[in-house]
Parts: structure tokens; C-alpha cells; sequence
């Protein structure tokens, strides 16, 4: 067993670190206070070939196994876990492609994104449906020369900037998860309304918005596999997805423990540092102790990935411990901070709104435990 | 055209410097190795000379212990076309890593057009390798250069001097150029060309394949200690008016009995 990452690896993690720490660190709080979304750092980042790490070499991209996906995502969301949310719904987006597609829809619907700077949207939760995605009611008929699309979509990451959606609806409801197909879709096709920005508690920088689909017409070609092809795609993407997803909370969760470090070290209260106080020595030793934890079970959820072997379990136990630890210490961190944690001035309020939203989408921390009760007991 | 630059790897700058035991050098084992930043400015420069002269070969030297990270690594994925290492202690003087240097710059076998270096290692701060390298080779040099100018073989440089006045240079090819911060914006390396920097050739070199030997040594450290911590500012509470005359009078002792500046 060998625990190190490659040279490699290491390089990979610390240009993304310092890309991070000089490009979206500095500006996380402007983005975050007006709600503006980081398109020139969204840009610079896939310049530096940081976006899209699941594309394969074949397709354009640079080859990334699972844990260099992974590597980035962490050093990415040090920077800036809302930041990080949109450049992560790339991925999430053409994962399904990646994984379902035709050699030729791959070419058609990848390669442009290695070439050019491009935003994807992955369009799974509606209003009615969120943990329940089996039951999506979006309708795909069949239009003859092309498919029909009905139906409206919530909180889709990206949505207002896409230049590619991939939409899940279903070819008949009675088929339940049987149904579900998958298609890809241009978001300038006539009858796509696209809906507000939500205003957010945290990753508000992200862009989040409703979309209407009305008689949405989409080429044959554009629909990943078969009908009904469309749940074993956003089962098998999920098991890719979550510990790029947890390895997120990671990040925002390392952020908010080297912050209490340093600032436990500096300030005085009694007249020592408060780093003296025991009480605050456990929050600290418990925010280093979750961080090991979750890195490792990270990095073992994408390690399967890349052997190909099943993840399923480990991939949920890494997507809750990870955001669950995130959402604890970055509440940690804000204690740690005192009333000065409370304000907008110091960075870690920010960080315990944005880990929020990781126990909520990509399946709540509830819903990973369904999956590995299920797993489990099976 | 050929160009060489110097990169040194030297700490993080959030290090926590510690002594060895014995106090022969500092604590290498836990710290995170970083390319000196004003080294930074060095590479940016070569490539985009390297940009206006397609046919420039830009290689980077440096003198060191093999590290975790190589710095030499980014600096080819950020566009150098090859790397010498010249694996040494970490603890050379000047003269010694300048010696390294040149015989590293030899042996390639290429003639030197133009050599960039950082300012200064923003660890020793010794401000002088660029300099004893250029009296080696027998060029001319400038240090501290915040603009770049290139005509043919004529360079013309600009440099900081005190009080925010620029002295304007020109120089003839070949020449060594220590840049400073505001020459360039550095480019980051790229992912692809990270992945591109491990096809590049790397030539590695020890001491004395580059005729250094420990004859050369100048300087020899004695003992790294850390600078005695300061001790707590004394505060007097002079808010009573009536204890006013009785602070005036503490603080006066002190400054004379303790502080012994009056
Ligand atoms: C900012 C943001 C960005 C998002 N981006 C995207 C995106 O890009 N694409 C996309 O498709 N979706 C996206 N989502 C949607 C996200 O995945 C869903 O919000 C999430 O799956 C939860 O669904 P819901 O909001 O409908 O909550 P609900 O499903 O209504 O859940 C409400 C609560 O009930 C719990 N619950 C539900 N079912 C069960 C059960 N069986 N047992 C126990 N507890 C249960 C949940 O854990 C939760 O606590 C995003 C959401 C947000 C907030
Ligand atoms: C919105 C807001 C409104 C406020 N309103 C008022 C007001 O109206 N009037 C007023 O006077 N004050 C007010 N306060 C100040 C508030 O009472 C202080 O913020 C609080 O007492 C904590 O002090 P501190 O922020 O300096 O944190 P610190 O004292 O620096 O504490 C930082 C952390 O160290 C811990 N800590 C400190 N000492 C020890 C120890 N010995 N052992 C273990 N842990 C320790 C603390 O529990 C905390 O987690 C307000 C604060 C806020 C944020």
C-alpha cells in the first residue's frame, strides 16, 4: 500500500494551489458580496487546463485519472467553494457524455470544450423532484425526425451561461427509472426559457436558475445512448461525480483550518494565544482529524474509480463525511474567530455558508446514507 | 539565440525557519520548496524573448539538492525548452552556485546570448550570484532590471535605483540580467504543459562534473541561530492625572537603566 501521491500529482496539486491562492482567493469575497459570476477566472482556469479534467486524452483532454481530478477539485475550492461549484458543473455535465456517449457524440460534444472556453449545465432536479430524481417528470417524445422536450428544471448550475445543457426527462413516466433518457441540448434552441438568478445563502458568485423547456426540439443524434438508457447514465456519472464533489468540501474544509490555525496563533485572550486554550486545541485537533479522514476516503472513492472497481458505497461515505465535516468546521472555524468570525471582514462566515449547499446537492447527506444502508444490506 | 536561466528553489515564504541541532544550516526536512519568486520574473522574460524570436532556445539551470517539487518542472511547463540540475548541498555560498552555474551553462555546449537571473534568493538574500557569474564568464550585467528592451544585439534595460528613479542601460549581447518584481507578469504553467515538461530533456550534473569543488567555498557559515525573540512592550497606565508625574517617572528610569537609549 502506498499512500504518496505521484511527483506528478504533486505538481498538479500545487499549480492548482497556487492558482487558487492568486487568482480566486483574493477576489472570493467581491464575487460572493454582488453575486457576480467569475467568468474571466473561470476562463484563466481552463486556460491553465484546470476545467474539465474528465475529458479523455482521445477527445482532446489532458487524460486526468479520477485522483487528479480530485487533486484539482481540492485546490480549487481552497480557493473558492463557490467559484469551484460552476467550474465543477463542467465536469458534472460532461461526465454524462464521457460515460454514455458515442464515440461520435464525444467528438461532437467534448473535443470544442478543449478548444475553446466553454460553460456545460447538468439538468437532472426539478421543482417537484430533487432527492426523489427517479420521479422527474420532464417529458422526451418522440418527434420523428427529432425528440420533443417538455418541462421545467430548478437549480441548474451554470444555467444562464451554458453553451451546452444535458437534460434528463423521461420517454413515459409509467416506466419509472426505465424511462429516464438523457439528452444533450443547445441552449439557444427556441423554447428554452431560462429563469432568474436565484440569490443564495452562499456560493453566490455560482450561477443558479430555473429553465422551461416548451417544445424544445433536439436532434435524433443528441440522445445519450437509448431511451431509457438515462439511469444507469446518472448512476454511473454519480459514483464519478460524488468524490469529485466531496473533495470540494475538502478544500473549503482545509481553508477553514488553516485560517483557524493562524488565527488561533495570533490572537490573544487570558494572555496567551487563544492556540493555548485547550478548549480551542480540540476543535482544532477534531478539524484535522476529519480532514485526514475525509482526504482518504476521497482519494480511495476515486482510486476505485480509476481501477474500475465499484465505488458506489465508498463514494457516498466520501460525498456525507466530507461535506458533513466541511459544514462542521467551517462552524468551528467561525467560533474559533469569535465575533470577529461573524463578520463579512474575515473569510471564514463565508465559508460556513458555502458548505451549507455541499450536504444538499449531488444527493443530500440523507440521501448518501440511504445509498449506503443500501449498499450495505443488500 | 540562446538563453539560460538561473532558478533557484528556495522555501516558502510562510516557512518556519529553524536551525539544525548543531547549528550548521537550517531544518530542510519539513519544508516546502517553492522556485524563488524573482526567478519567476527571469523565466517570463526568456519566453517571451523566446516569443519574439521563435528560433531562441530557453534553458533553465539550477544548483541544489534534488527536492519533493523540482522547481525546474514549472519552469518548463511554463515554456523552457530544456533543464540542467546540478545536484549540491543547499547550503553553497555564491561563489560556489556561481561556479556551478557557468560550468552547468558549458556544458551544454551552447554560447550564451542572454542570461536571466532573480534579483536576489529571497532566502540567503545574498543579491550577488548573477554578478559573480557575469565576472566569470567575463559579460557585462545589470541587476535589479524592471524593463527590457531587445534591437538585434543591443538590449536595452531599465533599472531601479533609490527613490523610485529609473537608470536607463544599453548593453550588448552576450549579458547577464538580474530581473526584479514589475518587469513582467509571470504566466502560471499549464496543466498540458506540466504534462509536456516531462518529455523535456534534463540533464543533471554533480559538483564535480561542473568542476566545483569544496576548495571554491568563499564563505562558510559558523552558526544559523534565529534572531532573539523580542520581548513584550511594557504598557503604563497614566489615565489617573494625579499618578501622571509618578509614570513619567518609571518610563524615564526605564528608558535610561533598561532601554539605555537616553
Ligand atoms: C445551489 C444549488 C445548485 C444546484 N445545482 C444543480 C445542478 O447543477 N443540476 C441539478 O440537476 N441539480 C442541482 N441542484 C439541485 C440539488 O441536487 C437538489 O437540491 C438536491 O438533490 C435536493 O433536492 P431538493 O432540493 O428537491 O430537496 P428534497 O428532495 O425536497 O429534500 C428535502 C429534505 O428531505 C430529505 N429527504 C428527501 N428524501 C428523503 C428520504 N427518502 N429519506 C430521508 N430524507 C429525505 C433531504 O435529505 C432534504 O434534507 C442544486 C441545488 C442547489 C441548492
Ligand atoms: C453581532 C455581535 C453583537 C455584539 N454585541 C455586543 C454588545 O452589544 N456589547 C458588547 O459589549 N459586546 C458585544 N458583542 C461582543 C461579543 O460579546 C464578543 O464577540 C464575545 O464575547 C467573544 O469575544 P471575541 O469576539 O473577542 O472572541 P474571543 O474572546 O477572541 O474568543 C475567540 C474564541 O476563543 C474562545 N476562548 C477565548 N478565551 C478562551 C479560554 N480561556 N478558554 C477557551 N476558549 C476561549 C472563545 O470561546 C471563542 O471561541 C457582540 C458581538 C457580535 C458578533
Amino acid at each position: 500500500m502506498d499512500f504518496s501521491l505521484s511527483a506528478e500529482q504533486r505538481e498538479i496539486r500545487e499549480l492548482a494551489l497556487k492558482f487558487a491562492k492568486n487568482e480566486m482567493i483574493p477576489h472570493a469575497q467581491e464575487y460572493d458580496e454582488h453575486g457576480k459570476f467569475p467568468t474571466e477566472i473561470f476562463k484563466k482556469a481552463w486556460e491553465l487546463g484546470l476545467i474539465n479534467a474528465c475529458i479523455p486524452a482521445e477527445y482532446g483532454g489532458a487524460g486526468f485519472s479520477a485522483i487528479d481530478g480530485v487533486i484539482i477539485g481540492e485546490a480549487l475550492a481552497y480557493g473558492c467553494m463557490g467559484m469551484n461549484t460552476s467550474f465543477m458543473a463542467n465536469d458534472l455535465a460532461l461526465l454524462p457524455i464521457v460515460i454514455g456517449g458515442s464515440d461520435e457524440q464525444k467528438k461532437r460534444f467534448l473535443t470544442p470544450f478543449t478548444q475553446e472556453f466553454k460553460i456545460a449545465s447538468f439538468c437532472l432536479t426539478e421543482p417537484g423532484n430533487g432527492s426523489d430524481a427517479g420521479g422527474i417528470k420532464t417529458q422526451i417524445k418522440d418527434g420523428g425526425d427529432h425528440w420533443i422536450v417538455n418541462g421545467e428544471k430548478m437549480w441548474i448550475t451554470n444555467a444562464g451561461y451554458a453553451d451546452l445543457f444535458v437534460v434528463y426527462g423521461t420517454i413515459d413516466p409509467n416506466l419509472k427509472h426505465k424511462g429516464i433518457s438523457a439528452v444533450v441540448v443547445d441552449p439557444k434552441t427556441p423554447g428554452i426559457e431560462i429563469g432568474k438568478k436565484e440569490d443564495k445563502m452562499g456560493h453566490r458568485s455560482s450561477d443558479t436558475r430555473g429553465i422551461r423547456f416548451n417544445n424544445v426540439k433536439v436532434p435524433k443524434e443528441n440522445m445519450l445512448g437509448k431511451p431509457g438508457d438515462g439511469w444507469n447514465i446518472a448512476m454511473s456519472t454519480l459514483d464519478h461525480s460524488r468524490p469529485l464533489v466531496a473533495s470540494s468540501a475538502l478544500g473549503g474544509a482545509q481553508r477553514a483550518m488553516d485560517l483557524s490555525v493562524h488565527y488561533a496563533k495570533e490572537r490573544n485572550q487570558f494572555g496567551v494565544p487563544l492556540a493555548k486554550h485547550q478548549a480551542i486545541q480540540f476543535m482544532i485537533a477534531e478539524m484535522g482529524m476529519k480532514i485526514e479522514a475525509a482526504r482518504l476516503l476521497v482519494y480511495k472513492s476515486a482510486w476505485l474509480c480509476d481501477q474500475g472497481i465499484r465505488n458506489t458505497e465508498i463514494a457516498s461515505y466520501a460525498k456525507a463525511f466530507a461535506s458533513d465535516s466541511c459544514m462542521q468546521i467551517t462552524t468551528d472555524a467561525v467560533q474559533i474567530y469569535g465575533g470577529y468570525g461573524y463578520s463579512k471582514e474575515y473569510p471564514v462566515e463565508k465559508l460556513m455558508r458555502d458548505a451549507k449547499l455541499i450536504q444538499i446537492y449531488e444527493g443530500t447527506s440523507q440521501i448518501q446514507r440511504l445509498v449506503m444502508a443500501r449498499e450495505i444490506l443488500k | 539565440m540562446n538563453i539560460f536561466v538561473c532558478v533557484k528553489q528556495v522555501p516558502d515564504t510562510e516557512t518556519k525557519i529553524t536551525p539544525t541541532g548543531d547549528g550548521s544550516f537550517i531544518e530542510t526536512a519539513s519544508i516546502k520548496w517553492i522556485m524563488n519568486p524573482y526567478d519567476e520574473f527571469a523565466v517570463e522574460q526568456a519566453l517571451l524573448i523566446k516569443q519574439a524570436n521563435p528560433a531562441a532556445n530557453v534553458t533553465v539551470v539550477r544548483v541544489g539538492s534534488k527536492k519533493d517539487t523540482e522547481a525546474l518542472i514549472p519552469a518548463l511547463a511554463m515554456g523552457a525548452d530544456e533543464a540542467a540540475l546540478v545536484e549540491a548541498g543547499d547550503n553553497l555560498d555564491s561563489y560556489s552556485i556561481a561556479k556551478a552555474l557557468k560550468g552547468a551553462i558549458e556544458k551544454t555546449g551552447k554560447k550564451p546570448d542572454i542570461i536571466l537571473a532573480g534579483k536576489q534568493a529571497i532566502d540567503d538574500d545574498c543579491l550577488q550570484v548573477p554578478q559573480i557569474l557575469a565576472e566569470m564568464l567575463g559579460l557585462p550585467s545589470v541587476s535589479v532590471i524592471v524593463g527590457f528592451e531587445m534591437n538585434g544585439a543591443a538590449v536595452k534595460v531599465k533599472r531601479e535605483v533609490e527613490g523610485g528613479a529609473l537608470e536607463v542601460y544599453e548593453v550588448s549581447t552576450p549579458v547577464v540580467l538580474a530581473c526584479n518584481k514589475g518587469l513582467n507578469t509571470p504566466r502560471y504553467p499549464s496543466l498540458p504543459g506540466l504534462m509536456k515538461a516531462k518529455k523535456k530533456p534534463m540533464a543533471t550534473y554533480s559538483l564535480s562534473d561542473v568542476g566545483v569543488s569544496e576548495a571554491d567555498r568563499r564563505v562558510k557559515y559558523s552558526g544559523f541561530r534565529l534572531p532573539p525573540e523580542k520581548p513584550a512592550g511594557k504598557k503604563f497606565d497614566a489615565t489617573d492625572a494625579a499618578k501622571q508625574k509618578d509614570v513619567v517617572g518609571q518610563v524615564v528610569g526605564l528608558l535610561r537603566t533598561e532601554a539605555k537609549v537616553i
